[in-house]
């Protein structure tokens, strides 16, 4: 087990080292801080000097060495555009992300699996029709359009709920929350809905399949065969082994829903770590983009080692399992 | 949601016996955030619209942008190189520290630092000097008549608390740790600052000890303001539609019709001191991005005129801006001084001329180029290069478009690596010679001598009149040199002006607050009814 | 002659129960014809649409904001309105769409082509091969396919000065969102080639002698192209998807030549003022595209797999 976790950590090492040189890489050459640190108005040589105190005229190895050492500390320098440390504003926006990313993935969990489980035990039924329906519906219509029709109805039309941001949050620590107060709680809902609605047809469909699969197995005949009820052959034995695939496969889609919250806090400016990468881009503000992406890989790698010893846990034999089923 | 609302007023109206105040919040909104609180690191709207309620310069604009007394209670040119201030007494910082000459001293000062972004504003000024606790005087390299213009745009900060604090210079980028400034203020103004949280909310509470209180006219019931951006147009209109916030600074134009049929939103228009136009490369001997070779067909008169005559500016005004522009002719608007109407004329839209000139030029085919052009700078930028790209190919001018966001655009045009482009240029100081120094000079290495002037336009008719723009202090000679300038500028055809940038404001129907052609809301003059 | 069973099994299938549920169900059929009338009309957009709108020349802005047809202030000339420079929506459409497709049709095979040949060279050596290539897939499915995009992009546009990138945009992004999605096509591949290399057929080739490579191709592919077929369709839909969400970031196709993604944002714009054509036109089509692809893809699974028969 233990040479199983360092196996695992140090193949996430070289993994980690491409992305921060990528993610360095990348973004030390587009855009330009200086001139938006500048303004509109400035001379060449007020230019120069920022240039030479920013260390832009070193060469591209002596910036990226130099940002290595300070990433390790975990100092990721100071923001160009708001001039404040990089891993502040980023612990600042994790709460934000991490309550929306996983606030969705419930919200697909708890509305796919039963609709899952619904579709697979009734196939024909008019109802599972209509749920495969909206589903697929669910899987064409684009992130930001769904976002966009939400604002639209719930936010303008009928203002049932509020178009952007947080709300009022309350700060545990360093983590603010946004659970425990009602406008916070009502800011949640359109995010989260936009962002889980993806991922809850996604397990949907996973449920439903894998369901159809389990039903036809022979230990599934056999219980029937052994005049078990339905509900106790259905939920006891077909539904709990659909589930470890499921919970891994949504394990490895938090990592899809922190990526595409970046689109869904654009539309809802979510104060989150996605908007920060979107405005920082906008801003060519490398220090962020480059911790983001170091932190967003990192989270990943994380997630990855868990999903694996989640099934390293449970059976090993499922490991080609996992393969054949996380096809998305 | 009527009834909800009802029902809040109803529970304030109930609550009005028991507190003595009110408690009136603004909530308020636009695309960008401030980058930061420090008050001579950015010269940019989005930071000034915060700052300019916390802090104050010696001079206040009037709200229709004329000069009245701020911490300085008067101001006078005492020789040509020195002007001497008169404080204001009993002004106390918002942390309780008394005002003082040693302050405005040490802000100008402050100002003129390498790291500062506000050097434009103290350009001329050899030194401050403290006279005595409540008069300082600021000796000028040059005579220079537009001072108090021009330090009407540098806040004044407090010496002990910038010292205790470490920031005795702006912002250093490069610094390894947050600068105080960045998310702390220490100001004499209206409001101060009480939540900074960058990109999510900025909030101000009233400043009771404010001494302008008194004043007639800063009759702002407001007790608290909530800034929060929205950078997303369509979800910034629907907050304001929805309620969730009471003022938005830069509604997008398409939705102003829709604000306005908007039963409790009113919206005010007026013009911002910003021109668009198209300035092009007239140096160069071939163009970069052209497929014309051996010869750079901008540096023909006729070329020029034709690009001009080929716009058809009354589409552009009406469709892309919706109305919400001032068409020109000419450099600048009406309201910075200098301006004439005589010069404000435009070449008229006209096909079939510009196709005959551009034969004449010796291009009866047309040519091929590209036009570089900002997609997140000024209203409908874009969209303005879009319309401007198919009205010149449409006279055979076959015109590529590349749009880029500001933070790709402005490093190309400054390496000069551009044929032609579009560029918005405002005036805080509200005189000419901020123009003209900046985009008509020859690029000579004087300072201010074209530093924007991209193009790399150059006639020494102009550059002479710069100088007698710069030196004459007879306003009256000063004036004729800026309208003979303008008149060679319609002639030379160095841009192709198109329009004065309009700015519309949206709020609630119960706000009212002066709209302001700098395009920077002034709080103590804010009202929510 | 063995070796081609399964396939005449795949043939025999596509002949009979395919046909025979693909006609069964209408919504198949509509959506089968859906799909076929948009790509045929995308693909011929230049005989097809009314419009270039990418003929600047032909532009006249006081055509800017015209209605759809049957609104009051419609043009004829404009069937589904036109937009802020006065451009024919349905034109734009179908200009949009073909370039929509052409991205979702090229990166499918991209990641079709990369995924099969890895899946084949892993499931058929077996052994460290197998583990380092599966061990960059598992790495590789962690990072979401939007984000290896968004750095691919990124990477070519730090690169490349940005003339050229507007050229040869279309180009990264087929590469983007290929390199981003050819995990379950390998996965799928693999998990077959595996089960057929020890089939005794394979074992015949190899003992007379064939080639690997030969083996591979001739032998082991055919049996696996029939998943790969129904995880293209499901991915073209996504891939469409993908190009729109990238275009809505601003970070997909110049807006000289606008996908459909491209003209949902710009669209987006005049939502709330009035002009909803501009973006629901545009977002509507996207959707049905996707959506037809999306039920094709779904029977394909369904029609094949006889498990679920």
């Amino acid at each position: 087990m233990l040479a199983f976790i360092l196996s695992r950590l140090l193949q996430a090492i070289p993994v980690m080292l491409t992305v921060s040189l990528i993610s360095f890489a990348m973004f030390a050459y587009v855009g330009d801080p200086v001139t938006i640190m500048l303004g509109q108005d400035y001379t060449e040589a007020q230019r120069e000097a920022l240039v030479r105190e920013l260390g832009l005229d070193q060469p591209f190895f002596v910036q990226f060495v130099e940002f290595l050492e300070n990433v390790l500390r975990g100092d990721f320098g100071l923001s160009y555009r708001l001039g404040r440390p990089v891993a502040d504003l980023i612990l600042e926006r994790l709460p934000a992300t991490l309550e929306l990313a996983l606030t969705a993935a419930l919200l697909a969990l708890l509305v796919g699996v039963p609709m899952g489980v619904y579709t697979g035990l009734y196939r024909d039924s008019w109802l599972s029709r209509l749920f495969l329906t909206v589903s697929l519906i669910g899987v064409s219509l684009p992130t930001f359009l769904i976002g966009i029709l939400l604002i639209l109805v719930f936010a303008v039309i009928l203002g049932w709920l509020p178009s952007f941001g947080r709300g009022e949050t309350v700060a545990i620590g360093w983590w603010t929350t946004g659970l425990l107060t009602w406008s916070g709680i009502k800011a949640l809902i359109l995010p989260a809905v936009t962002l889980g609605l993806y991922q809850m047809t996604l397990i949907m469909r996973l449920v439903r399949s894998e369901m159809l699969e389990v039903l036809r197995t022979d230990y599934i005949k056999f219980a029937r065969a052994r005049g078990l009820p339905d509900r106790i052959v259905h939920f006891g034995h077909a539904l709990k082994n659909t589930l470890v695939p499921v919970i891994t496969i949504t394990g490895l889609q938090l990592g899809a829903i922190i990526a595409f919250a970046i689109v869904t806090e654009t539309v809802f400016q979510w104060p989150g770590m996605g908007l920060l990468f979107i405005q920082a881009v906008a801003n060519a503000d490398i220090p962020i983009m480059a911790a983001y992406l170091i932190l967003v890989a990192l989270l990943f790698v994380v997630i990855n080692l868990i999903v694996d010893l989640l099934y390293y846990a449970v059976d090993p034999r499922l490991r080609s399992g996992l393969a054949a089923t996380s096809g998305r | 949601m009527r009834t909800r609302a009802l029902a809040a007023a109803a529970a304030l109206a109930l609550a009005v016996p028991y507190t003595s105040a009110e408690a009136r919040t603004l909530r308020w909104s636009a695309a960008g955030d401030p980058n930061t609180m420090d008050p001579h690191s950015q010269n940019l709207g989005t930071v000034t619209k915060i700052l300019n309620q916390i802090y104050e310069p010696l001079i206040l604009r009037t709200r229709d942008l004329g000069l009245e007394p701020g911490l300085a209670t008067a101001w006078r040119q005492l020789e040509p190189t020195r002007w001497r201030f008169e404080l204001r007494r009993g002004v106390k910082f918002h942390n309780g520290n008394d005002f003082t000459a040693d302050d405005v001293v040490f802000s100008i000062e402050r100002a003129l630092a390498p790291t500062s972004n506000f050097g434009i504003f103290v350009d001329t000024v050899q030194s401050a000097v403290k006279v005595d606790d409540f008069t300082v005087d600021v000796v000028t390299k040059i005579p220079d008549p537009i001072l108090p213009n021009k330090l009407a745009s540098v806040y004044i900060m407090d010496r002990e608390w910038s010292e205790a604090n470490n920031v005795r210079q702006p912002q250093n980028t490069r610094a390894r740790e947050e600068t105080h400034t960045v998310r702390n203020t220490n100001g004499t103004g209206p409001f101060r600052l009480t939540i900074r949280e960058p990109d999510v909310r900025t909030v101000m509470v009233r400043n009771d000890q404010w001494w302008g209180w008194n004043v007639p006219g800063n009759d702002s019931n407001i007790t608290e303001i909530v800034y929060r951006p929205i950078a997303s147009d369509a979800t910034r209109v629907a907050a304001l539609l929805s309620g969730e916030v009471d003022f938005v600074l830069d509604p997008p134009l398409q939705d102003l019709e829709r604000l306005k049929r908007a039963p409790n939103i009113s919206v005010l228009e007026g013009p911002e001191v910003r021109t668009l136009f198209f300035a092009m490369d007239v140096k160069r001997d071939e163009l970069l991005y052209s497929n014309v070779k051996g010869r750079n067909p901008f540096k023909d008169l006729r070329v020029r005129q034709a690009l001009y005559h080929a716009i058809d500016i009354e589409a552009i005004r009406t469709r892309v801006m919706r109305g919400q522009a001032i068409v020109t002719g000419t450099l600048f608007p009406p309201q910075v001084n200098g301006y004439t109407k005589e010069w404000d004329k435009r070449l008229p839209f006209d096909p079939a001329r510009a196709r005959a000139l551009l034969a004449e030029a010796g291009f009866p085919q047309g040519f091929e180029v590209t036009l570089d052009c900002p997609n997140n700078r000024y209203i409908n930028d874009e969209q303005i290069c879009q319309a401007v790209a198919a009205m010149w190919t449409r006279v055979g001018v076959n015109t590529r478009l590349n749009a880029m966001p500001l933070a790709q655009f402005f490093p190309k045009i400054q390496r000069e690596d551009t044929s032609i482009y579009l560029l918005g240029w405002g005036v805080p100081t509200l005189d000419a010679l901020y123009s003209i120094q900046s985009l008509l000079a020859t690029k000579d290495g004087r300072p201010g001598n074209g530093i924007w002037n991209y193009g790399n336009y150059s006639n020494p008719r102009m550059d002479a009149l710069t100088e007698t723009i710069k030196n004459e202090s007879d306003p009256e000679k000063r004036n004729a040199a800026i309208a003979e300038a303008m008149r060679l500028y319609h002639e030379d055809v160095p841009h192709i002006p198109l329009h004065h940038q309009m700015i519309p404001w949206a709020m609630r129907a119960n706000i009212t607050i002066p709209h302001m052609a700098n395009n920077q809301p002034y709080m103590r003059w804010a009202r929510v009814n | 002659m063995r070796a081609l069973a399964p396939l005449r099994r795949l043939a025999r299938a596509v002949e009979s129960d395919l046909w025979w549920s693909f006609t069964r169900s209408p919504t198949v059929v509509i959506s089968a014809l859906v799909a076929v009338a948009m790509i045929g009309s995308a693909a011929f957009a230049p005989w097809v649409a009314p419009h270039n709108p990418f003929d600047l020349a032909t532009l006249n802005l006081l055509d800017a904001f015209t209605p759809p047809l049957w609104l009051e202030g419609g043009d004829p000339r404009f069937p589904l309105g036109t937009d802020d420079q006065g451009r024919d929506v349905l034109s734009t459409i179908l200009y949009g769409a073909r370039i929509s497709l052409f991205v979702g049709f090229c990166s499918v095979l991209f990641a079709m082509t990369l995924g099969v040949t890895i899946g084949l060279v892993a499931g058929y050596a077996g052994g460290a091969v197998d583990a380092v290539l599966m061990r960059i897939a598992d790495i590789k499915l962690t990072f979401p396919a939007i984000l290896i995009a968004l750095l691919v992009d990124g990477i070519v546009r730090a690169i490349l000065p940005r003339e050229l990138h507007d050229r040869i945009a279309i180009w990264v992004l087929i590469f983007a969102i290929g390199i981003s999605n050819w995990v379950p096509f390998a996965r799928t591949v693999r998990g077959s080639t595996m089960v057929e290399k020890n089939k005794e057929y394979v074992m015949a080739a190899r003992v007379i002698g064939l080639s690997p490579a030969r083996i591979m191709w001739s032998h082991v592919l055919p049996n696996v192209m029939g998943p790969v077929l129904v995880i293209a369709t499901l991915q073209l839909g996504f891939a469409i998807l993908a190009e729109a969400t990238l275009s809505f970031l601003g970070v997909g196709v110049p807006p000289t030549q606008p996908s459909l993604g491209t003209l949902i944002r710009i669209g987006n714009d005049f939502l709330f003022s009035g002009e909803w054509w501009i973006t629901i036109f545009p977002g509507a089509a996207l959707v049905v595209m996707v959506l037809s692809v999306n039920l094709l893809g779904d029977w394909l699974r369904d029609a094949l797999n006889p498990k679920l028969r």
